[in-house]
């Protein structure tokens, strides 16, 4: 019988029935942070258990790592106790961890990949809702909570329930200046921040074929945004080009075994979906949200919605939105005053992202007043930018440049909002209060609009700022 | 290891109206700077309780009459955002027992039911009816009927869903699984040996 990706890699990985009905799933693949994970082991060493597969296990730290002062002991005992705590789980139990010093630190779902850890046909999970990145590889890849991190310590493996599959196309071709960003900001835009509950998100069509692993991770690493917990893309040649070589990638023989394996994970053409959604790349446009979820997005030519202008049951969120965001209803979102401009993330901290702006800051200033941070994903990042000279680009044009780490996107650590700042970010969620600050305002949009955001000191489309479209077609 | 079979919660009601509520709301990062989950029910829905200097807002949490209440009433996908257990961990440790709510993000549900909080989906009109109830009268108790998908309160007797596979879980003791994920060793390293990329 022909099978999506999702059937099987699930069926490869399912150990039985429980008794609840739920499937006992391994999990191959375990990733680990100082945020979720301290409690897991405290209860662990409450049940007297063992971790099982220490070798399957992965560590990093990165929420809380400041990423200017590095030293340690941290400024914050707390940041400094967790990261100390994680050491300790660490080191007690035989699970490799990709700390400070090891040049491999990084955002978990920036790390995994670089180092090869994320293949093709498995299965992983995190402590972190954005483990969907890993999906980009044709892994399935969960989000999951710290009861589930201390059951995976123990058995490698979780109770579940089987997801449904929603196959999404984008056919077509992008515009200049539109990124993978601006894609999965459209899709959430339209499917709603809910429409994905019980649902893997199968990202497919020609614009997937044509986007490199990196444009791939952006888009898996927001699904959750979309509700769906787990989102991904068959795996094909860009995939097996990117692993080989990796750390953790098969090597020698065991290459092409695994290769031939990987490829008979892909979805089978014929496969039935659960759900089948088209979209056309040629409608998206730079995209950027307006209120306080992912949802509320419209393209940077758009104006912002009005409560009388909006759906009856939309009424209510609008209306707080606004209100949050102290933003003018039915005025342009173009011109919007900015404070803050963030490069960095899970979502969009890659080489790639940098080496994209990187491409436009030349000869450009950041705008008076404005503080403009371009943070790593890894300090594998950092250094391939450094090689590079990209680091200095973004300083001369007035970025500082920092150590890798979650940094902006979620205030664990040293750099905030304060008071009711208002942030171009290039991170995933808008939330209230998501960057630290009760009353700070988020606006997201992908990397080359935020410099676009520093360059002008307010919203900005990064086409007529930088001619993005011009040099695009040179 | 025996689990309490969760076939009922039976406490008194609060009201936070809204959809969306996400799990920064719930519990904001800077408060998950800790090692273990003890004391996070203090910063329950602490930015939308708290004002900067600490003083208090109005809100649904700080109204006296509904200090002790164990089952949370809110609107659509509660829970939305980020997979961190200290949000369900936070209502739990401030007192919740159980949520009714319109509709749930997907790991925040799961999360939920891993530490025996049942998660209850209502229609709109009926969780109105019940804030109303809950408003005309805060000591009401509610009883949320886990292995009936029922909720009684009063004369009212509404029909309320729980995921089978969450109530089977809850109604049969089976919430928190790891024991029997432990027992299936032997079969766990049978899929393991299956899978080249799990060799050491």
């Amino acid at each position: 019988m022909s099978q999506s990706l999702f059937g099987k890699v699930w069926d490869a990985h399912a150990v039985k029935t429980l008794s609840n009905g739920q499937t006992q799933l391994l999990i191959g693949t375990h990733l680990i942070h100082e945020v979720t994970s301290p409690q897991a082991f405290g209860m662990l060493r409450d049940l007297n258990l063992k971790v099982a597969y220490p070798h399957r296990t992965f560590a990093t730290v990165d929420h809380i790592v400041p990423t200017d002062q590095r030293q340690e002991p941290f400024a914050d005992p707390l940041a400094d106790a967790m990261i100390r705590e994680l050491r300790r789980n660490c080191e007690e139990t035989g699970v490799t961890f990709f700390d400070l010093p090891s040049g491999k630190q990084g955002i978990v779902h920036v790390v995994g990949p670089e180092q090869g850890i994320t293949q093709p046909g498995t299965t992983i999970a995190c402590g972190d809702s954005h483990t969907s990145t890993h999906g980009a590889f044709g892994a399935i890849a969960f989000g999951i909570g710290t009861t589930q991190i201390r059951d995976l310590l123990a058995t490698q493996t979780m109770a579940l329930a089987k997801l449904k599959v929603r196959r999404i196309n984008v056919n077509g071709e992008l515009h200049p200046g539109v990124y993978a960003k601006d894609v999965i900001l459209h899709i959430i835009q339209k499917l709603g921040v809910k429409g994905g509950t019980g649902f893997a998100y199968e990202y497919g069509g020609s614009v997937f074929d044509n986007f490199s692993m990196e444009e791939r991770m952006t888009v898996c690493n927001m699904s959750i945004e979309g509700g769906a917990r787990v989102g991904y893309v068959n795996p094909d040649e860009k995939t097996f080009e990117y692993l080989k070589g990796r750390p953790y990638s098969p090597s020698g023989d065991e290459w092409d075994a695994a290769v031939k394996r990987w490829r008979s994970f892909a979805s089978d053409p014929d496969c039935e979906y659960d759900d089948v959604v088209e979209f056309d790349g040629a409608n998206i446009a730079p995209t950027v949200t307006w209120g306080i979820n992912p949802e509320q997005a419209i393209s940077v030519v758009e104006s912002v919605p009005t409560v009388e202008g909006s759906a009856e049951k939309e009424k209510a969120l609008v209306a707080e939105a606004l209100e949050y965001m102290k933003l003018p209803a039915g005025a342009p979102i173009k011109g919007t005053k900015v404070d803050i401009c963030f490069i960095g993330s899970c979502t969009n901290g890659r080489l790639s992202d940098f080496e994209e702006v990187a491409k436009y800051l030349e000869g450009q200033k950041v705008a008076e007043g404005i503080k403009a941070i371009a943070v790593p994903g890894s300090q594998v990042v950092d250094l391939i930018c450094r090689e590079k000279g990209l680091h200095t680009v973004f300083e001369n044009a007035g970025f500082e440049w920092r150590g890798a780490g979650c940094s902006m996107c979620l205030a664990m650590n040293p750099d905030k909002l304060i008071g009711d700042q208002l942030s171009a970010s290039s991170s995933n969620r808008n939330f209230k209060g998501r960057q630290g600050s009760p009353t700070g305002r988020t606006v997201l949009m992908s990397p080359v609009m935020v410099a676009a955001a520093a360059i002008k000191g307010e919203i900005a489309d990064a086409r007529e700022v930088f001619g993005v479209g011009e040099l695009a077609n040179v | 290891m025996a689990l309490e079979k969760i076939t009922q919660v039976r406490g008194k009601g609060v009201y936070v109206a809204g959809n969306e509520i996400d799990t920064d709301r719930i519990i904001p990062a800077r408060f998950m700077k800790c090692v273990t989950f003890n004391g996070l029910g203090e910063y329950l829905f602490y930015d939308v309780r708290k004002n900067e200097d600490g003083s208090d807002k109005e809100h649904p949490l700080n109204d006296s009459r509904f200090s002790d209440a164990t089952i949370l009433l809110s609107g659509e996908n509660f829970g939305c955002g980020s997979s961190r257990e200290h949000a369900p961990q936070a209502l739990y440790r401030y007192g919740f027992r159980g949520i009714v709510a319109e509709s749930y993000a997907e790991i925040f549900f799961g999360n939920c039911t891993t530490l025996g909080i049942p998660c209850f989906c209502a229609t709109k009109e009926d969780i109105r009816t019940m804030a109303a109830a809950i408003e005309a009268d805060p000591s009401l108790e509610i009883t949320l009927d886990v292995e009936n998908e029922r909720i009684r309160f009063g004369d009212q007797n509404l029909t309320a869903v729980v995921r089978e596979s969450a109530r089977m879980a809850l109604s049969g003791g089976k919430w928190d699984m790891i024991g029997e994920l432990a027992e299936g060793e032997s079969e766990i390293a049978k899929v393991v040996a299956g899978l080249p990329y799990m060799a050491p």
